[in-house]
């Protein structure tokens, strides 16, 4: 079956946040893809920054649990080419902002083996630690 | 003093921001109005029969509307001025839509006290407004239409047709512009150069058409109905009365050039001519590329040429025409697609453009390859279009449908070619063109929701990879291309900058040349006597340019027909008694309408009234109040702003 995609209060709050946040206004997005085409990381995220960016211009909040938000590395590809001349890293860091302000502990360290921390990149580390920060 | 006093509802338009009895009352307890009215629309019928009545039956001198811009109705009640016997320039209008209701959309009480103002403005000019009258002027049947394209081309026919006499000015060898380029025309697929061609040697042998190619307009001075080009006429070396274009002399030249006609795909020699369909039909020696005429270098041509039609002594020339009217059609250039590098174009030798893929079709079709463009061929939509990257926000309105015509086509030399569109948002407005978008899919054009970000070239292959996302899928493309062609925008021409400069006319923010009114004025320029046709306004297809040539023509003739025009009677004037012959006037005025002129010792600055276009920047830099701007007097002015503070 389709997914449904739920418009209302929150929906239109939501997107009202994101723009707020980030400065950008994501309902300028045209969908053209252009984003996603030269984004270094779109091959391995499940999600494409220009989904990401229909969702934050529908106020869909599943776009919180996608992995494109975390992939996203600042490289600013995206942010020089857009036709519609969006900032759209800056709509990733808003929405990591959002996740992070909530301010959860996602990871207790003392819980961790050694051997997860020998495994662990340092930057997953630090990301996962970096609350009350946006 | 009677003034009367109408405000308008505009069906809501004001009124629902506005509120209208408070202005109502507000203006009943001004100096002189005798009668205030409100009314649903005034610029009706109705409304105006209502003014009409009032006029004769409370003797009213005086009018004020307050409603919309005086830009966009204001003709309307001048002439209802007319009808009621009164002079039009005893009327006022406060213009309380635009710049309140609609400015102020949420700011009602706001609103309101900004409408009362303006209308009190409006009331305090009205009782210093004294009735002015229209100059009648002596005009002539002659007009200079500067670019050769489809559109000037048209405009000349129409207004050569209707016996007027017509100066076509064209800085190209031949006339035809990028139509003489295309292979066949959307949607219609007619072949380009077989519907183009008949109307160019009806140009040429048009008795009122004067054709003047491989030349151009290097000044203008005066105004409508006396308007003063001058026109430099480069030599061709070649006499087209004798030519035969059998093409020794090319054949002999050892210079080879890339050819501007096919887009750089192939070569041309110095003496050359641009395409079999030029008009004048003969052939130009390139001065720039020739070995050289002074000394002389090589004279291989001239001796080659049976016909003796090869003069190496030939000058430049120039020529003063007057002429009554204007119609520019100085057309487009395409995008430069190196300004977007992400496309390699010029560094990947696969990459083309457009234009140049008109050329190879057409060669195509006759067998005469330029260049082998292979099987699996990709466009990429909106370059140099809809990109704020580039500074260009414009739709370029023709690249949609020539990618959907190209790539059909494309197909029908070689049905086994696998050709898809990347588009961002297709669209087919036009006249069949929806239909023809449809035909393009049955025919197995397959198009693809997502914009190209990048390209790469493999470099063992010279195949070219896009780095682009289906939207629709969200999936990434792979897959290499024999070719890419880039649907390359239009941007104001080379040409058109240079002739803006000379006519000192205005522009929109995309760069194209601006007309008077977006709906109701669409090929005039706010400066009389001078219209817009085709491309130089902005980008359209063939059909549309044609239109509009056609109506340049139709409101030039408007113009001239009458053998009399009235001149705008608001401009400035100078009281000789006053003026101290400072010249401060002479150096602000921004039209070159005022010089000095002299009684005995004396010199004082003096106005022509039919160069004045009413700016005021004179009266406003005047020292001593000699000049004046009629209509709007330092007394009126004055008022205006006594009438808010
Ligand atoms: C790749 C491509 C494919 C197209 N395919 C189609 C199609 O299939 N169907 C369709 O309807 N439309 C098509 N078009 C659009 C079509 O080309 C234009 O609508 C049309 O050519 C516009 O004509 P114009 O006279 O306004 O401009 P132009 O054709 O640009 O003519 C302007 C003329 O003015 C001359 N000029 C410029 N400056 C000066 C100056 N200062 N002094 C003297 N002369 C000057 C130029 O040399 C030129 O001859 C296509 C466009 C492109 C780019
Ligand atoms: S490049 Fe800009 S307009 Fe295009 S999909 Fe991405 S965010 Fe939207
Ligand atoms: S003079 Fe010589 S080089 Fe020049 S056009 Fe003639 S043949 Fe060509």
């Amino acid at each position: 079956m389709s997914k449904k995609i739920i418009l209302d209060k929150e929906s239109a709050e939501f997107t009202k946040k994101i723009i707020e946040l980030s400065g950008e206004i994501v309902t300028l997005c045209e969908q053209c893809g252009t984003c996603s085409g030269g984004c270094p990381m779109c091959d391995k995220a499940e999600t494409s920054p220009s989904l990401m960016m229909r969702m934050a211009a529908l106020g869909q909040k599943e776009i919180l649990g996608s992995d494109i938000i975390w992939y996203c590395a600042s490289c600013y590809t995206c942010t020089v080419r857009c036709p519609r001349g969006i900032d759209i890293s800056k709509v990733a860091e808003a929405l990591r902002q959002i996740i992070l302000r909530d301010s959860v502990n996602r990871i207790d360290l003392s819980k961790l083996t050694p051997a997860e921390l020998e495994k662990l990149p340092q930057i997953a580390l630090v990301a996962a630690l970096r609350k009350m920060t946006g | 003093m009677r003034i009367g006093v109408y405000i308008c509802h505009c069906g809501g338009n004001i009124s629902d921001i506005v509120n209208i009895g408070e202005a109502v009352e507000f203006a009943k307890k001004q100096k002189d109005v005798v009668l205030v009215r409100d009314n649903g629309h005034i610029c009706s019928n109705e409304g105006q029969m209502l003014v009409l009545s009032d006029i004769r039956e409370f003797k009213l001198d005086k009018i004020v509307i307050a409603a919309c811009s005086p830009s966009f109705q204001g003709q309307t009640f001048m002439k209802m001025m007319e009808r009621a016997g009164l002079n039009p320039y005893v009327l006022e209008m406060a213009n309380i839509r635009e710049q309140c209701s609609w400015a102020h959309i949420n700011y009602p009480e706001e609103a309101t006290e900004k409408a009362k103002d303006l209308t009190n403005i409006a009331i305090s000019k009205v009782r210093l407004d004294t009735p002015l009258s229209k100059a009648k002027m002596p005009i002539g049947k002659r007009v200079l239409v500067i670019g050769g394209g489809i559109a000037g081309i048209q405009a000349a026919l129409d207004l050569g047709d209707a016996g007027f006499k017509v100066y076509l000015v064209e800085e190209k060898p031949t006339i035809g512009g990028h139509m003489a380029q295309l292979s066949k025309t959307f949607p219609t697929e007619d072949c380009s150069a077989c519907i183009l061609s008949p109307k160019m040697s009806d140009v040429a042998a048009h008795p009122n058409i004067e054709l003047l190619t491989y030349s151009e307009v290097i000044a203008i001075s005066g105004y409508l109905g006396n308007y003063n080009a001058k026109i430099k006429i480069k030599p061709t070396y070649v006499d087209p009365s004798k030519c035969t274009c059998c093409g020794d002399c090319s054949e002999v030249c050892p210079v080879d050039v890339p050819n501007e006609f096919n887009e750089g795909l192939s070569f041309r020699k110095a003496i050359y001519i641009p395409t079999d369909i030029a008009v004048p039909h003969s052939f130009t020696l390139d001065i720039e590329n020739c070995l050289g005429l002074l000394p002389l270098a090589c004279a291989k041509c001239r001796d080659a040429c049976d016909a003796k039609a090869i003069n190496y002594d030939q000058y430049e020339k120039t020529m003063d025409i007057t002429v009554d009217t204007i119609i520019v059609a100085t057309g487009f250039d395409i995008f430069n697609p190196a300004e977007k590098p992400v496309f390699g174009f010029g560094k990947y030798e696969n990459v083309l453009t457009a234009l140049q893929l008109e050329r190879l079709v057409e060669h195509e079709e006759s067998g005469k390859n330029l260049v082998d463009i292979g099987n699996k061929i990709a466009f990429i939509q909106c370059v140099g279009s809809r990109d704020e990257q580039i500074k260009k926000e414009y739709c370029s309105r023709v690249c949609c449908m020539y990618a959907t015509k190209l790539a059909q086509l494309l197909k029908r030399n070689r049905p086994e070619r696998d050709i898809y569109i990347f588009y961002t948002d297709l669209r087919a407005y036009g006249k069949g063109f929806e239909e023809y978008y449809k035909r393009a899919q049955k025919n197995g054009v397959k198009y693809i929701r997502g914009r190209t970000a990048e390209i790469q070239e493999n470099p063992k292959n010279k195949k070219l990879i896009l780095k682009v996302e289906d939207t629709l899928t969200r999936s990434l493309i792979e897959g290499e291309f024999d070719t890419v062609i880039l649907s390359t925008g239009m941007v104001p021409s080379e040409g058109t900058k240079k002739i803006r400069d000379i006519l000192r006319i205005g522009r929109t923010t995309d760069g194209f040349l601006a007309e008077a009114h977006p709906k109701f004025k669409p090929v005039d320029t706010l400066t009389e006597g001078i219209f817009l046709a085709g491309t130089v306004q902005g980008p359209k297809d063939i059909p549309d340019t044609v239109a509009q040539a056609s109506a340049a023509a139709a409101r030039a003739i408007r113009l001239m027909n009458k053998g009399e025009y009235e001149a705008e009677p608001i401009t400035a004037s100078i009281d000789e008694e006053l003026c101290a012959g400072c010249g401060v006037c002479i150096s602000v005025c921004p039209y070159d309408a005022i010089a000095f002129e002299a009684e005995g010792a004396r010199k004082f600055a003096k106005v022509n009234e039919m160069l004045c276009k009413g700016c005021g920047s004179c009266a406003g830099s005047c020292p001593s109040g000699a000049a004046q701007q009629k209509w709007f007097n330092t007394e009126q002015i004055k008022e205006m702003l006594r009438a808010i503070l």
